[in-house]
């Protein structure tokens, strides 16, 4: 990459998206694009490695491919140290992944394994997720991997089949989008804050067609592990992305990371790593400011992330009768004291270790309300046992809540984690859609913070009452 | 790949903004590891009620709507999640196109890899069609929509366009370009 003082201001999205040019675009083809790393699922996969199977092709490029098990492997803790898979269809989707990655030679990260967990979660983890690379996963939250100043994005099943077969995607250039947080963040206010704030300014549909930089003195005071927060959700205001610049932050996360490079390797790769972030007087076609310090504790409310309001207010007067019908809200009153029957604590929005840290500390010395359930599910072997290692499983299990095995569990209830109909839940996740978390069940959307305090008083509450 | 020309056909509307992918395929549904038979099962959660029985005001359970070919929804349709599963229980059910004012960026872009031709119309256009089911033509030589004695623009990809046109996955495309990812490979290391 040539040194930015001399060439044309880019931001980090264009030098990401130069980088990884291997065919540019043209008014009759999209541009054909470079993938680094393929992280691979069981959800999103079996059907594109039937279209290989078909046409009789090879896996490009397996030592960039890498597969977990997430969505659909129990989180109820191991009896005798084994899981037991319950439900037919996903026991069969999991060995079906294990097939195919034998077949293909792909490394596999199978239920209990060491490294096994949410696939957003460990890519960070390993080290495998690196500034200036692509990654791609069939899966809207790979924008998570942004937080490193990585161009990462979910795409279809279709998708995946091309980047298996070729290691590369068809793709027209995206536009940009500043997202500036200025400002301090008050106590009890948390990057999960942060986002739902911005998407309920942008709306559900305001980032289409764009990748959402993340840029202003807020972001750039929050940890890896905060930034991945913000990124994670940058898909639920239609963008395709989310990006923030690597800086010392991100380098000292990577340092130590088993897969991160070593010696010279590693001084090579920070040097030019150092080069990606935006340069002055670059553009970005739009822009959005967020007053960090203003920002309060938020919750949704509604249907849709956007859907976000700061926790004492009161439902907007103009909302979607639908969505208010669906969670039995009324327009003008607080969601502040409502009851609530679950509470889920996980997910790769908010299922690391920092998450569960915040849980634990509004959980530690209390006990959850017996109305309510509580589950505490960790994004990986990894944060588990990190987690167990400080003892914050003890303090969930004296609390009264479940301390499970990792995956996506009740964020996606696929696996038999789910609402019942007509429950209301206070979730750590990204998604209150209808049914989401279990046909029928309600989703508030929120903090660790928020959630934890849910579950001691039954009800939604201000969590920096309890910090 | 079914080849996508010229369609006429009635309209299913649903005027809802911002369905989500969990509406248009729940995750219940997501364990299979086939494309085939989602159709049954598309927007079940408002479909069919807590015994599993077609709740008749839901438009895909009227009678006039079978053989509908065209799916009128609101804005931002298929926003959420990057399950293909949605496309594939759309065209299960038999739709060939989605008619909105905006519609979401990977449901798109999966939709146009199933023969699942996305439309967006003018909003002056779109008001008209979510009051109620009509007879549309799709024509994407042409690209355009006719509604109501007129007809408006819309736009897609030109290389999608070939494909639909054609019938074809792009996948022969990219591997047409083998010569092309050994040389960025061996400048990349
Ligand atoms: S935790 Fe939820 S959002 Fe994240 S990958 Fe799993 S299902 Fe998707």
């Amino acid at each position: 990459m040539a040194p930015s003082s001399q060439a044309a201001p880019l931001t980090l999205f264009e030098k990401l998206w130069r980088s990884h040019l291997v065919r540019p675009e043209t008014a009759d083809t999209p541009a054909v694009l470079y993938v680094d790393l393929h992280l691979v699922h069981e959800v999103t996969s079996p059907q594109a490695f039937d279209v290989l199977r078909g046409q009789r092709l090879q896996v490009r490029r397996p030592d960039r491919t890498i597969a977990t098990m997430d969505h659909s492997t129990p989180t109820t803790p191991r009896q005798n140290g084994r899981f037991i898979i319950t439900d037919a269809q996903c026991a069969a989707q999991l060995s079906q992944l294990e097939t195919n990655c034998a077949e293909f030679g792909i490394e596999l990260h199978p239920l209990g394994d060491d490294a096994q967990g949410i696939v957003h979660v460990i890519g960070p983890e390993l080290g495998l997720t690196q500034p200036g690379t692509t990654i791609v996963c069939g899966d809207s939250h790979t924008a998570t991997h942004g937080a490193f100043g990585a161009l990462a994005f979910g795409v279809g099943t279709t998708e995946v089949g091309h980047v298996l077969a070729t290691q590369c995607l068809l793709q027209r250039r995206a536009k940009t989008l500043e997202v500036r947080v200025d400002g301090r963040l008050g106590s009890g206010v948390t990057p999960k804050d942060v986002i739902l704030a911005v998407i309920a300014k942008l709306g559900v549909g305001g980032g289409a067609g764009h990748i959402l930089e993340y840029t202003g003195t807020a972001i750039c005071s929050l940890s890896m592990e905060g930034r991945m927060t913000v990124c994670n959700m940058s898909i639920e205001a239609g963008a395709r992305a989310g990006l923030i610049a690597p800086d010392d932050t991100t380098f000292n996360y990577l340092a130590s990371r088993p897969r991160a490079p070593k010696r010279q390797a590693w001084d090579r790769a920070v040097s030019a790593w150092r080069r990606l972030p935006t340069d002055d007087g670059a553009t970005y076609d739009s822009a959005l400011a967020v007053d960090g310090t203003a920002l309060e504790p938020m919750i949704t409310w509604g249907t849709n992330p956007g859907m976000a309001i700061p926790i004492r207010a009161p439902v907007p007067g103009t909302a979607d009768p639908a969505a208010l019908r669906y969670m039995q809200l009324e327009a003008g009153k607080p969601v502040l004291g409502r009851a609530v029957d679950v509470v889920f604590i996980g997910s790769c929005t908010n299922g690391r270790l920092s998450d569960l840290q915040a849980a634990a500390a509004v959980l530690r010395g209390r006990r959850v309300a017996t109305s309510v359930r509580t589950l505490v599910v960790p994004g990986s072997q990894a944060v588990k046992r990190a987690a167990e290692a400080e003892g914050l499983d003890r303090v969930f299990r004296e609390a009264g809540a479940e301390w499970r095995e990792p995956g996506c569990s009740m964020c996606i209830a696929m696996n038999g984690d789910t609402l019942r109909p007509g429950q209301y839940a206070v979730s750590t996740s990204n998604r209150n859609f209808e049914g989401r978390q279990g046909p029928g069940g309600r989703t508030f959307l929120a903090s660790p913070f928020t959630a934890a305090a849910a579950a001691v008083r039954g009800f939604i509450v201000d969590p920096r009452e309890m910090l | 790949m079914e080849p996508f020309l010229k369609l006429t056909s009635r309209t299913v509307v649903l005027p809802a903004a911002n369905i989500d992918t969990d509406q248009i395929i729940p995750a219940r549904f997501l364990k299979t590891t086939d494309k085939l038979g989602l159709g049954k099962h598309a927007f079940a959660g408002w479909r069919y009620d807590e015994g599993g029985r077609p709740r008749s005001e839901f438009p895909l359970n009227a009678s006039e709507t079978a053989g509908a070919r065209v799916l009128v929804a609101g804005e931002n349709f298929g926003c959420g999640s990057s399950r293909e599963h949605a496309p594939w229980a759309l065209v299960d059910w038999g739709f060939r196109a989605v008619v909105s004012v905006a519609i979401a960026d990977i449901f798109r872009a999966n939709a146009l890899k199933n023969g699942l031709l996305p439309v967006v119309v003018d909003s002056a256009m779109h008001r008209r069609l979510l009051a109620g089911p009509t007879t549309v033509t799709i024509d994407l030589e042409s690209q355009t929509l006719t509604a109501y004695g007129e007809s408006v623009p819309f736009a897609v990809d030109p290389f999608a366009r070939r494909c639909l046109i054609d019938g074809v996955d792009e996948l022969g495309f990219l591997l047409g370009q083998a010569d092309a990812i050994a040389r960025f490979e061996q400048e990349q290391t």
